[in-house]
């Protein structure tokens, strides 16, 4: 591969295509980065930022062909250029299953395109059993908004990951590995491994693995593709890899601020990066050089954890309002609702309000917002759903079964008759399955960047 | 905290209010200015702070961080989740349109009345 040799290196360049494997992106634009002399394709399978059921069910929220399509695209450009590729995250949460999932699409595009390349799984997933130990031990803090963990906590999570750093990944590229798949990783671990393996330094290398992480959306035009990044000893310069679209000085520095509770400092498994001091600058109409990242490496090594647990089974039904007469009075009509649902789950299936839970949503009225809703004033139409959650499906269902009539006919207190509303599908019930929360936000201390993780090569497990 | 009705709200004087999801746990919004004098307006502590955030999303004081970002005419603001990710009663997966009511909050209008008609 190029770049493998013992020669000096001055500069690395990190391609990335999209945020997302299998968001799809314009093969022109992984050839342009490769002809711009692309060292490394990074790029992220997934994050928590779909919601718990991912992790918790080990369930990617990607279809395959559009994995396959994304690998394809990425795998015979590398092999053509001799360059790595990083995807981290895989399978939307990065359970092993998910590591394994996107290592097996790949090893089918392989044998399509008549690519032998060497390949290294990271398997991210922790035991409860094991945390426990941590746990006893003290090593296991939490992160704010949550407080200490409790090891009955950990028993319930169906799924637990941690996110690696830069190390694994490292460990696996110095073992020969050209493509490597890791289950969950820091978004910016993906970006950063190879420019810190080639020595380059670690406040720019995690500062450009920051703003490359959701791909384009650092330039001015977010759906065009990926951005290429060139970092070197002095910062790095970031240019999209769409020839009609710019990286601006704002538009890079803004991105520092999407999706991180605090826009100055963002802590990675090592350390801290820090870019109160940097500095963008327009190198020219489309590329921009920042200077002055820094980053503060930790006294101790931290892995973050994430869990997910399964908070009961869900039943959903839908209907509709477009009187104006239920309208006018929606709220006094929901919290009838409420009152006689309440009431009729007790008397047909005997459960008391603290053996399973809804929520009565009024799309239309102020369902997003609920009450920090600012507005007021009868809505033109109302959806009308129902959620339920029960500790088992054919409660859920059950309980959905005896709020139908009331979906369907249920009048508001003033009305002396008994309207019909419109429900949305036949039966108007759907059911959900598990539904699942996340529950940690923790993390632990660890003595190796590489003790919480398990590295195999080739293609089967 | 403005009780205005008259003034422009941040989405008049702002290019772009946005909200979303810091992880699981965390929301962060993000008002990007047209100007260094609606930026100005916005930042000013004693109209939008800490407890003007807390009312508006019923959140505890001590938990809103406001970051003030000059050099971008960004403020930027980030407190937990009141209801985790996911959950039964969370109607906003990544928290995608909890800007609102920070778009539309009121600035006073200025001493002096109206010199700030060139919007």
């Amino acid at each position: 591969m190029r770049n493998m040799d013992n020669e000096p290196v001055t500069s690395v360049r990190v391609l990335t295509p999209s945020g997302m494997l299998g968001a799809g992106w314009d093969h022109a634009t992984v050839e342009r980065g490769i002809a711009l002399g692309a060292d490394v394709i990074s790029i992220d399978g997934g994050s928590t930022d779909s919601g718990p059921y991912y992790l918790g069910s080990a369930t990617p929220k990607t279809t395959a062909k559009a994995v396959a399509r994304d690998l394809r695209s990425l795998l015979t450009a590398a092999a053509e250029a001799g360059i790595p590729v990083i995807v981290g995250s895989c399978g939307t949460s990065g359970t092993d299953s998910g590591v394994d999932w996107v290592a097996g699409i790949a090893a089918e595009v392989m044998a399509e395109e008549g690519l032998d390349l060497p390949v290294a799984r990271i398997y991210s997933e922790q035991n409860a059993a094991e945390l426990k130990e941590h746990l006893n031990a003290g090593r296991i803090h939490p992160l704010p908004p949550l407080g200490e963990l409790r090891a009955e906590t950990l028993e319930s999570c169906t799924h637990i990951v941690g996110a690696m750093g830069h190390e694994p990944i490292v460990e696996a590229l110095r073992a020969g590995a050209q493509v490597v798949f890791a289950g969950r990783a820091t978004d910016t671990a993906v970006a950063a491994a190879y420019p810190l393996m080639q020595g380059m330094p670690a406040g720019p290398t995690w500062h450009a693995a920051k703003i490359v992480e959701c791909g384009g959306q650092c330039t001015t035009d977010p759906r065009a593709g990926g951005v290429l990044a060139t970092i070197d000893a002095g910062g790095f310069t970031i240019e999209p890899l769409d020839p009609t679209v710019s990286c601006t000085p704002i538009s890079v520095a803004a991105h520092m601020l999407y999706e991180t509770a605090n826009p100055f400092e963002m802590r990675e498994p090592d350390g801290t990066l820090d870019v109160r001091d940097a500095r963008y600058t327009a190198v020219d109409d489309r590329i921009v050089r920042v200077e002055g990242s820094r980053f503060h490496v930790a006294d101790q090594y931290t892995v973050k954890l994430e869990g997910a647990r399964i908070t009961g089974y869900e039943t959903l039904s839908f209907s509709a309002i477009r009187d104006p007469l239920i309208l006018a009075d929606i709220d006094a009509w929901a919290e009838l609702m409420r009152t006689i649902i309440t009431q009729r789950v007790e008397q047909t299936l005997g459960l008391l309000p603290d053996e399973y839970a809804f929520d009565l949503r009024l799309y239309g009225h102020n369902a997003v917002l609920d009450e920090l809703e600012p507005e007021s004033g009868p809505p033109r139409e109302v959806g009308v759903m129902l959620l339920v959650n029960a500790p088992d499906q054919a409660t859920a269902t059950a309980v959905a079964k005896v709020a139908n009539p009331l979906l369907l006919h249920l009048p508001t207190p003033g009305m002396d008759y008994l309207p019909s509303l419109a429900f949305a599908s036949s039966p108007a019930e759907v059911e959900r399955g598990a539904a699942y929360e996340f529950v940690l936000n923790h993390v632990v201390d660890c003595d190796s960047p590489t003790s919480l993780f398990r590295m195999e090569m080739g293609e089967d497990r | 905290m403005t009780d205005s009705t008259t003034g422009p709200t941040l989405a008049d004087l702002a290019h772009e209010v946005r909200s979303k999801n810091a992880g699981p746990f965390w929301v962060t919004m993000e008002v990007f200015l047209r100007d260094a004098e609606g930026y100005r307006m916005v930042a000013d502590e004693s109209f939008l702070n800490e407890r003007t955030v807390a009312r508006l999303y019923r959140v505890e004081e001590s938990t809103v961080q406001i970051f003030r970002i000059p050099s971008l005419n960004v403020v930027k603001i980030s407190f937990p989740r009141r209801l985790s990710q996911g959950s039964l009663r969370d109607r906003d997966m990544h928290a995608g349109q909890h800007h609102v009511p920070l778009a539309r909050l009121r600035v006073a209008p200025q001493r002096g009345g109206a010199d700030r008609g060139d919007r």
